[in-house]
Parts: C-alpha cells; sequence; structure tokens
C-alpha cells in the first residue's frame, strides 16, 4: 500500500501544474473583474453630474408692455437685474446674465401660456442655472469671478433637482439644455427597423438553408459566405449603404429608415447563424415523427422543429440587436453624424442614435459635456444590459428539454 | 428510376403466407447511400395482419430497407434506391404517390420513443388533424381516445391527456408513439427497433401490444433481439450484409433454417 501516500515526483508536478493553472484562471478573472469595476467607477463617476441640474425661483414681475409684446427675454432679464442692482457696467451684467440659461425665456412663455397671469402681477419662474453656474455648484469646475454666483445663492433660493430634462430633450447647443431623447428615439426606430427586416430574411434563410436547401457546392459557398459576411468590419456595410441606399434609391438621409437597412444588413449574419444553430440543436427524431404520420416536409418545421429552435433564434436576434444597439461607425457613412436637436417623429425623420451622440458630445469643448457624454454611455450600457437579460430569460423561461 | 429495372420474378412465399394476403411486397430493390451498396438486390412479400421480424447484424441494410417501405429515406439526399416497393400492388415510388399520402398509410414507430413536446393529447390529435381526418372537435376527442386504448394507454393517462408527453416514462413515450401512428388509420406499422430504449418490464408491453394489433394491421418490426423477434413474430427475415439471406416462418428460421449464415447468426457465432 505504499504506492497510496507516496509523494513521487511525477504527482507533485502534476499537483504543481493544477495549481499553477487555478491561479492563472484566478488571476485573469481578478484582472477583468479590476477593469470592469475602474469603467463602470469611471463612467458613474463622470456621469453622474448629468442627472442633477440646478434651478432658481425667480420673482418675474410682468411689465404690462413687455408682456403684450411677448418679449419674455426682457421679462426674464428685467427680473434678474431686479436681483442685482449692483451689476450696472457691461462686464458685470454679463457676468450675471451668465448664470441663468437661455432656456428661461421659453419655459416663462410656456408657464405663463398654461396658467396666463395679468399684467402687473408677480410670477414664480422656475429658472434653470446655465452649465457653467451648474458645475460650480457642484464643485466640478469654478468660475474665475464666483462673485455673482455667491450673491445669487445668498438672494434667491437655487435647489438641486433630478434632471429629468436629459431624458425628455434632444440634443442642444447649451450644454445644460442637451438630453439624449433624440437619440434614444432614434436608436429605437433604427433598431426596430433593422430588427424587423433582420429577423424575417434571417429566419427565412436559416430555414432555408437549414431544411430545405439541398446540400451541395453552392449551398457550401453561400454558407462560408455568410460567415464571411459577419467578420466584414462594419464601416464597409455603411459604405454599402451609401452607396445604395442613398445614392442609388434615394432615400431620406440621416434617416432610422436608412440606419435601420444598414444595420439590418450588419445583424442578417450573426441572426443566420444563430437560427441555423438553434434549429440544429432540435433533435431530428422530431422531425422524422412528424414526417412518420405524415406531416410534409413544410409542416414538420413550422409545426414542430420552428417552435422548439424558437428560443435559441430569439436569443440570437436579441444579442444581434445588441449590436445593432451600440454600432457607430456604419452610421456616420450615411449622416447619422449630424447636430439634431428634433426628436424623431417617425423612421423618415433626421436622427441620431445613442453611439453615434456619445461620439459627437464627446468632442465638444464645454466641460459639461463631459458629464453628458459618460451618462449618455451610462444610459447606452443599461439598454444592452436590459437586452442581454432579456435574452437570458427568454432562453431559460422557453428552454424545453426532451 | 424504376423502369429501368428489368422484370422481376415474384420471390416464391413461405409457406404460411399462402393463406394470407401480401401487402406489400420489394422486387429487385437496390439502395445505395453515396458509394455504399446498402441493399442489394432484395425482394420479399410481407404479409397482411401479421408480424414481419427483421433481424441480422448490425449495419446489415434491414432499418434502411424499413425506412424505405415508407419513403422515409427520401429526406435523405444521398440515398438512391432502384427495383419496386408495392403496397397493396401499387408502387410507392410512381412519381403520382405523394410520399405524404403514403406516410399516411404506412406509418412508423421509431428506435427511440420520440414524443412531440407538447401535450399527449396534442400528440395523438396531430396527425388526424393535419391529414383532416375528424369533421368536429368532439369526433377528434373521440378519435385520440381510441388511439391511446388500441395502444393500451388510456387508463395510465386519461387524467393527464393535458399534460406533456415528454413527462412520461420511456414505456409509455413509447406507447404514445404508436397511438400517435395508429391515430390516422394506417394498413401498415413499421417499427425500428421499438423495445430498444426500454427496460424488459416496458419491452414485455410493447410486445403484448405489438401482439394485439397485429388482428387489425400489417406490422413489419425491426430488431437487434432474436428472443423478441421469437416471440413477437409470425414471420422471419435474415440479413445479412445488405442482402435478404432467409424469410419465412419464425419458427422454422429458428429451428431449422435452410442457410448456414441463418445457423451462424441464431446460434451466436456472429452479430
Amino acid at each position: 500500500m505504499s504506492s497510496l501516500n507516496a509523494q513521487n515526483p511525477t504527482l507533485r508536478r502534476r499537483r504543481a501544474a493544477e495549481a499553477r493553472f487555478r491561479r492563472y484562471g484566478a488571476a485573469a478573472l481578478a484582472l477583468t473583474s479590476l477593469f470592469l469595476a475602474f469603467l463602470i467607477i469611471d463612467i458613474v463617476g463622470k456621469g453622474w453630474p448629468a442627472f442633477v441640474e440646478h434651478r432658481v425661483e425667480l420673482p418675474v414681475t410682468l411689465d404690462s408692455r413687455k408682456l403684450a409684446e411677448k418679449n419674455y427675454d426682457g421679462l426674464i432679464k428685467d427680473a434678474i437685474f431686479a436681483r442685482f442692482p449692483e451689476a450696472q457696467s457691461r462686464g458685470q451684467r454679463k457676468a450675471v446674465l451668465a448664470l441663468f440659461s437661455h432656456s428661461a425665456e421659453q419655459a416663462l412663455a410656456a408657464q405663463l401660456a398654461e396658467a396666463p397671469a395679468a399684467a402687473g402681477q408677480t410670477v414664480k419662474a422656475e429658472v434653470l442655472l446655465s452649465d457653467t453656474a451648474d458645475l460650480h455648484l457642484k464643485g466640478l469646475s469654478h468660475l474665475a469671478d464666483p462673485a455673482a454666483i455667491d450673491a445669487l445663492t445668498a438672494r434667491l433660493p437655487v435647489t438641486a433637482h433630478f434632471s429629468w430634462r436629459f431624458f425628455s430633450h434632444g440634443d442642444s447647443r447649451e450644454a445644460e439644455e442637451a438630453g439624449i431623447r433624440g437619440a434614444l428615439i432614434g436608436s429605437l426606430l433604427t433598431v426596430a427597423v433593422a430588427l424587423g427586416l433582420g429577423l424575417i430574411f434571417g429566419v427565412a434563410a436559416a430555414i432555408y438553408l437549414e431544411e430545405f436547401a439541398p446540400k451541395n457546392r453552392l449551398t457550401d459557398i453561400i454558407e462560408v459566405n455568410i460567415n464571411n459576411l459577419a467578420a466584414v468590419p462594419s464601416i464597409i456595410f455603411g459604405l454599402l449603404g451609401l452607396a445604395v441606399f442613398l445614392n442609388a434609391f434615394g432615400l431620406p438621409r440621416s434617416s432610422p429608415l436608412v440606419g435601420g437597412l444598414v444595420l439590418s444588413l450588419l445583424v442578417l449574419p450573426t441572426i443566420i447563424i444563430a437560427a441555423r444553430a438553434a434549429l440544429k440543436a432540435v433533435p431530428p427524431s422530431i422531425k422524422e415523427a412528424a414526417l412518420g404520420v405524415g406531416a410534409s416536409e413544410h409542416q414538420a418545421v413550422f409545426h414542430h422543429v420552428l417552435p422548439l429552435a424558437l428560443p435559441g433564434i430569439l436569443t440570437g436576434a436579441i444579442l444581434g440587436m445588441a449590436r445593432a444597439f451600440g454600432e457607430t461607425a456604419p452610421l456616420l457613412m450615411i449622416g447619422m453624424v449630424a447636430f439634431i436637436a428634433d426628436v424623431p417623429g417617425s423612421i423618415s425623420d433626421a436622427a441620431t442614435v445613442l453611439p453615434v451622440q456619445i461620439y459627437l458630445w464627446s468632442d465638444l469643448p464645454e466641460l459639461a459635456f463631459r458629464s453628458k457624454t459618460a451618462a449618455a454611455i451610462m444610459v447606452l450600457i443599461a439598454v444592452l444590459f436590459a437586452a442581454n437579460a432579456l435574452a437570458i430569460y427568454l432562453r431559460n423561461r422557453f428552454e424545453r428539454r426532451w | 428510376m424504376n423502369d429501368a429495372s428489368p422484370p422481376l420474378m415474384k420471390p416464391p412465399l413461405p409457406r404460411i403466407l399462402a393463406d394470407r394476403p401480401e401487402k406489400m411486397a420489394a422486387r429487385g430493390v437496390n439502395i445505395h447511400y453515396g458509394d455504399k451498396h446498402a441493399i442489394k438486390d432484395l425482394s420479399i412479400t410481407i404479409p397482411d395482419r401479421a408480424v414481419s421480424a427483421f433481424i441480422g447484424p448490425s449495419g446489415c441494410g434491414k432499418s434502411t430497407f424499413l425506412r424505405a417501405l415508407n419513403r422515409m429515406n427520401d429526406t435523405i439526399p444521398s440515398c438512391r434506391m432502384t427495383g419496386a416497393i408495392t403496397l397493396d400492388g401499387r408502387n410507392i415510388n410512381d412519381p403520382d404517390v405523394d410520399p405524404v399520402q403514403l406516410r399516411s398509410h404506412v406509418g412508423m414507430v421509431f428506435q427511440k420513443p420520440n414524443p412531440f413536446p407538447k401535450s399527449i393529447f396534442e400528440n395523438v390529435a396531430y396527425g388526424p388533424r393535419i391529414h383532416g381526418l375528424c369533421a368536429s372537435k368532439a369526433e377528434l376527442e373521440q378519435r385520440v381516445e381510441e388511439s391511446l386504448k388500441k395502444a393500451g394507454l388510456f387508463g395510465e393517462v386519461k387524467d393527464r391527456l393535458h399534460q406533456p408527453g415528454t413527462g412520461l416514462s420511456g414505456g409509455q413515450q413509447q406507447r404514445l408513439c404508436i397511438a400517435r401512428a395508429i391515430a390516422v388509420n394506417p394498413e401498415v406499422i413499421l417499427m425500428d427497433e421499438p423495445c430498444s430504449a426500454l427496460d424488459p418490464i416496458a419491452t414485455a408491453r410493447i410486445e403484448e401490444l405489438i401482439d394485439e394489433l397485429r388482428q387489425n394491421f400489417c406490422i413489419v418490426i425491426v430488431t437487434h433481439s432474436m428472443q423478441q423477434a421469437a416471440r413477437v413474430s409470425q414471420l422471419t427475415a435474415f440479413f445479412h450484409l445488405g442482402t435478404l439471406v432467409e424469410f419465412g416462418d419464425t419458427d422454422k428460421i429458428f429451428t431449422a433454417p435452410t442457410d448456414q449464415r441463418t445457423q451462424d447468426y441464431i446460434t451466436g457465432r456472429y452479430g
């Protein structure tokens, strides 16, 4: 029995190799977790200020002439200067006005349209602070001359709020007003078009190739090329879209329609490959059983094989959609990179998408756009996580055992 | 594909077949899988209302020939067949014979129980439904019940007809598959090693069932078990290397085979 506990050198080497392998694995895992944690902490740390905005309650006395002329800008300015009587020089006045957002006049107009007030009355207007004043209050960057902002906080109640504006507004040149609604809707429309087309053509192609197509040289070539297509750089699809959909077909530039068409080409190979794998995973005995009771090939596939493959197909489609959602390069080629302030109402309106919005914002000099960029990244990642979670849920929910 | 084959003699019937009507017959059948010659010039006459067992070592072509009887080999692209197979004298490979129609006359039960991952009811109802055999829901329910009764399963599942068929035991699943095959009113039932995935008790039940079914159907069963062939069949065909060596009364095959190869196989020399 001596061989059972003997510590021979071969055994020791085997143990050492195993322990080493485990350490490598743990180290790799730790490193990736560290990177992920760093990424998330960095993005959340930079992005949180975009979800907070500062507003001030400004009493506005409605001068009858300016109200009649709808000179809301004048009303706001009067109200501001009434609170800063010491600001007399042009420079001082400019510094005071720079504390407030340009959106104040539209906000006042909207407020008065909703709750009309007579001339001579004083109404309380919620005025958004400008991006620089906002950043100063958040302690992120300090104004060169803090006198004006200190006077403002001393004289009027400045309060911090959750910035719904970030989700309800489109892009803007003014950092404090810029939101992701336009880009988010643009993304949803684009991905809806891409997924609709990609799913229909992808699943149809997969069913045909897997269940009906003769296995010959031609289908082999098609199969290899579908795999090749999945590896084509996405910008090539953008150029194709530019040449075909915009130049040849004359579809509207910058629209989610064209973006969706381009992205559907991009996700098509992914969906075909996933759908074929899902169809292949259905045991052939199920199809044989259907054929055995006299179902036609078509009935066997559509009554039995396809329903069983559906969870797998959906998982593939959602992963393809997640890829389309994060895609930037091909959309630059078809003009979805323009500054678009309006929220798109249909798939033929000019629009941009979330990743392109991130790209655009990351390029802007204003400091406030830095946090907007990080915040948009947070929203994008949240949507992608949600899509992946849905894919996992669907897979677990509908996966059948046989 | 059959026109090229020369006119063929009818193979002589085994003695016991003389008083039984012919159901299916094969004349000079050759089957190729790509380069492999799986069935070589095979002729056989299968009688109605009897159980014919195909035995032989693995790879002898017995399953391939069985699948040719309801054209299941059509789904394999590399598979080619020449010669004639008839059902009630009609060539099943004629261009105007639809394989889908054929399979409703010649049903099949597979090696591994393969119920659809649907309810027990839906499993049996599927065939009648796609063939439009039942006009009303009540009629369909009645047919499902009858089929399950014929398959000896109704008593065990009558309270859970709407639960998944995949939740049954292996033997019950196989009887469900038999009920599914019966439900479309076939004339012939082909069984490809139906008991090879089952335990002895479930096997015994299936064998009893096969014995009952022979009153109404022509049954062809492929089996690896010589004892099973001896127990359930009236006729036994011994296949070897793609040829039909011997076909005749089961009793005679197992007691006094005429061919040396059959003798060697049943005494356990090979296989």
